[in-house]
C-alpha cells in the first residue's frame, strides 16, 4: 500500500510539476462549458443534459491525453529500468499510475461544478440528474483511463500512445451507438450493445443507479488493469 | 553474494549472453569489460531483475532472480547505463520518493538521505530540478539513489560515461570506497578505468566471458612470460653465459644503459619469478644489482588479444 501511494504522489506531483496538469484543466473546463452555454442559451432550459451528453466525446480526447504519458515517458527515459528494479511489484506501479490520472480527472471534473452551480442561479435543475451525471463521469472517466494507460505500456512514443488510446475509447464508444448495433450481425447485438462505453453512461444519466451498471465500469477498469500489468510484465516473459 | 549459472539471453536471433557463468563476493569491485553490445548490460538487467534470462540460473544475496525477485531488487542498487532520472523532479524531491519505494521506515528517511547527499557531493544543487542538472551531477543523483538503502549489492552500468576526466576520479574514488565493504559489479569499456578501480576483471565479448580474474592474473595469462629488465655490474661475458645456462630464461637481450652498465631485456617463462630468481643468481656470483624490475604487461594487449575478431 505504501508503494502505490508513493508511486500515486510522485505521479500526481509530476503533472502538476510540468504545464501539462494546468493546460488539461483550462483547456477541459473552456472547452466544454463553452460547448455547454453555446447550447444552453439555445435551448433556454436550466438542465444539464447538454453537458452531461458532451462529456463521453470530449473524454474520448482529453483522457488519453492524461495516460499517455505515464508508461511511454518512462519508456523514452529510460526510468523505467530503475522503476522496475525497485522493490515493488508491477501491479503496484500500475495502480499507483492509474490512481494518479484518476485523481486529476477528478479533479478537473469536480472544478467542473461551477457549471451546474451557474445554471441552479439561472433556473431550478434537477438534482438528482446532475448528481447522478457525475457519478456517471467519474465511472466512465475510470474506464477511459484504464484503456489510455494500456495504451500507454504498448509503446515509447507519447503521440502512438495518445492516437492508440484514442481509437481504442473510440472502438468501445462507438459499439455500443445505434449505427454500430444495427448494422452488426445479430449474435453480436446483445454483446456490442453490453460493452459499449456510453450505453451504461446514459442509463446512469437518466437518473437510475443500476448495479450492474457500476459493475460494467469496474471490470472494464480492471481488465484494462490487468491488460496493463501482463504489458509491463511482457519484457520478462521467456 | 552473486552466483550467476550458464546465463543465456537472445533478442531474436542475436544471443546477447551466451552461457554466461561467475561468481562475486563481498568486498570486491568486480570489473565488467567488453567492447560495446557484449552483453554487459544485458547480464545486469537480468541481475537486477528487469529482464528475464532464457536460460541459466543467477542467484543475488541467495535468492533467485526470477522467482525471489522483489527480495533481490530489495539488495541490489542499480544505477542504469546513463543514469536515467526524472528531469522534472527536483533533487530532494526525487531522493524522497526513492526512500518511499525503498520502503525505508519513515524515522530513517530524512538521515538517509542526507547520508547519500553528503557521499555524493550533492550539497550544491539540493536545490535545484534534475533536469537543470549537468552530466555529472545527474551521474552522482542517480548514484545516490542507487545508495539510499545502503544495499550489500551494487550494480552500476558504465558509471562513468560522459563525464570529464576530473569526474570520472571522483566517481572511481566514490566506488573503490563503497567496494570496501559492499559487492560493487560495474560495467565500463574504458581499460584504464579497470586497472585502476577493480580488484577482479571480467571480460565479456560476444556473450561470452573470455577472461575472469585480477588485473596482474589477466595481464601475465595473456603474455604466458614474464620480462624482468635487470642491470649487472660485473664481467659481461660470464653473466651472459650464466644466462643461457639458466633454464627459466626463454630469451634475452642486452641493453645499454645510461651509465654504462650492462643492461638485459630478460623473457622468462611464465611462473617462474624471474625477478626473484634473477636476484639470486647475482648474490651467489657475488655481483653488484643496479637495476631490477619487471615489465607490467599493458591490459590494453589483454583486451585486445580476447575481444578482437580475426
Amino acid at each position: 500500500m505504501t508503494n502505490i501511494t508513493a508511486i500515486l504522489k510522485k505521479e500526481f506531483r509530476s503533472y502538476f510539476n510540468s504545464p501539462i496538469a494546468y493546460i488539461f484543466i483550462t483547456f477541459f473546463l473552456g472547452i466544454s462549458s463553452w460547448l455547454f452555454f453555446r447550447g444552453f442559451f439555445l435551448m433556454n432550459q436550466a438542465e444539464m443534459r447538454g453537458f452531461f451528453g458532451l462529456m463521453p466525446w470530449l473524454f474520448l480526447f482529453f483522457v488519453p491525453a492524461v495516460t499517455m504519458k505515464l508508461w511511454a515517458e518512462e519508456k523514452k527515459l529510460g526510468t523505467v529500468e530503475i522503476l522496475m528494479t525497485l522493490p515493488i511489484r508491477d501491479y503496484e506501479v500500475v495502480i499507483g499510475k492509474y490512481l494518479a490520472s484518476y485523481a486529476l480527472l477528478a479533479v478537473t471534473v469536480l472544478l467542473s461544478l461551477v457549471l451546474p452551480l451557474s445554471v441552479s442561479f439561472l433556473g431550478h435543475p434537477d438534482g438528482g440528474t446532475i448528481v447522478s451525471g457525475y457519478i456517471g463521469l467519474l465511472l466512465m472517466g475510470g474506464a477511459y483511463l484504464a484503456i489510455g494507460l494500456f495504451a500507454s505500456t504498448l509503446t515509447e512514443n507519447q503521440i502512438i500512445a495518445f492516437i492508440l488510446g484514442i481509437t481504442a475509447c473510440f472502438v468501445m464508444l462507438i459499439i455500443g451507438e445505434d449505427i454500430v448495433l444495427f448494422n452488426a450481425p445479430n449474435w453480436l447485438f446483445p454483446i456490442f450493445s453490453y460493452l459499449g462505453l456510453g450505453a451504461h453512461y446514459s442509463s446512469i444519466l437518466r437518473g437510475v443507479l443500476d448495479s450492474r451498471d457500476i459493475i460494467y465500469y469496474l471490470s472494464v477498469i480492471g481488465f484494462f488493469l490487468t491488460l496493463s500489468s501482463v504489458s509491463v510484465e511482457s519484457r520478462k516473459w521467456r | 553474494m552473486i552466483e550467476v549459472r550458464q546465463l543465456t539471453k537472445s533478442y531474436g536471433p542475436t544471443i546477447a549472453v551466451n552461457n554466461v557463468s561467475f561468481d562475486a563476493h563481498a568486498g570486491e569491485v568486480l570489473g565488467f569489460l567488453g567492447p560495446n553490445g557484449a552483453g554487459k548490460t544485458t547480464t545486469m538487467r537480468i541481475l537486477t531483475c528487469y529482464l528475464a534470462a532464457d536460460a541459466g540460473s543467477a542467484a543475488v544475496a541467495g535468492y533467485d532472480v526470477f522467482e525471489e525477485s522483489v527480495e533481490v531488487r530489495k539488495s541490489i542498487g542499480y544505477l542504469p547505463e546513463s543514469a536515467p532520472l526524472y528531469t522534472d523532479m527536483g533533487v530532494i524531491e526525487y531522493l524522497n520518493f526513492m526512500t518511499q519505494v525503498r520502503g525505508i521506515p519513515k524515522s530513517q528517511r530524512k538521515e538517509r538521505t542526507r547520508a547519500v547527499i553528503e557521499l555524493c557531493g550533492l550539497e550544491d544543487v539540493i536545490q535545484k530540478d534534475i533536469g537543470e542538472l549537468s552530466k555529472g551531477y545527474r551521474q552522482r543523483v542517480g548514484l545516490a539513489q542507487s545508495l539510499i538503502h545502503d544495499p550489500p549489492i551494487m550494480i552500476l552500468d558504465e558509471p562513468t560515461s560522459g563525464l570529464d576526466p576530473s569526474q570520472i576520479i571522483e566517481i572511481r574514488n566514490l566506488i573503490k570506497d563503497i567496494g570496501q565493504e559492499k559487492l560493487v559489479l560495474f560495467s565500463t569499456h574504458i581499460l584504464p578505468e579497470v586497472s585502476a578501480t577493480c580488484s577482479r576483471i571480467l571480460i565479456i565479448n560476444d556473450g561470452k566471458i573470455v577472461a575472469n580474474g585480477t588485473p596482474e592474473e589477466l595481464a601475465g595469462q595473456a603474455k604466458g612470460e614474464e620480462i624482468v629488465h635487470i642491470a649487472i655490474r660485473g664481467p659481461q661475458a660470464e653473466i651472459e653465459t650464466k644466462l643461457d645456462a639458466l633454464e627459466f630464461v626463454s630469451q634475452w637481450a642486452h641493453v645499454e644503459t645510461d651509465d654504462g652498465i650492462d643492461g638485459y631485456r630478460v623473457t622468462a617463462t611464465q611462473g617462474s619469478h624471474a625477478a626473484e630468481a634473477l636476484f639470486h643468481v647475482v648474490v651467489d656470483n657475488r655481483w653488484s644489482l643496479t637495476e631490477l624490475r619487471q615489465e607490467s604487461v599493458d591490459l590494453e594487449d589483454v583486451f585486445l588479444n580476447l575481444t578482437v575478431r580475426e
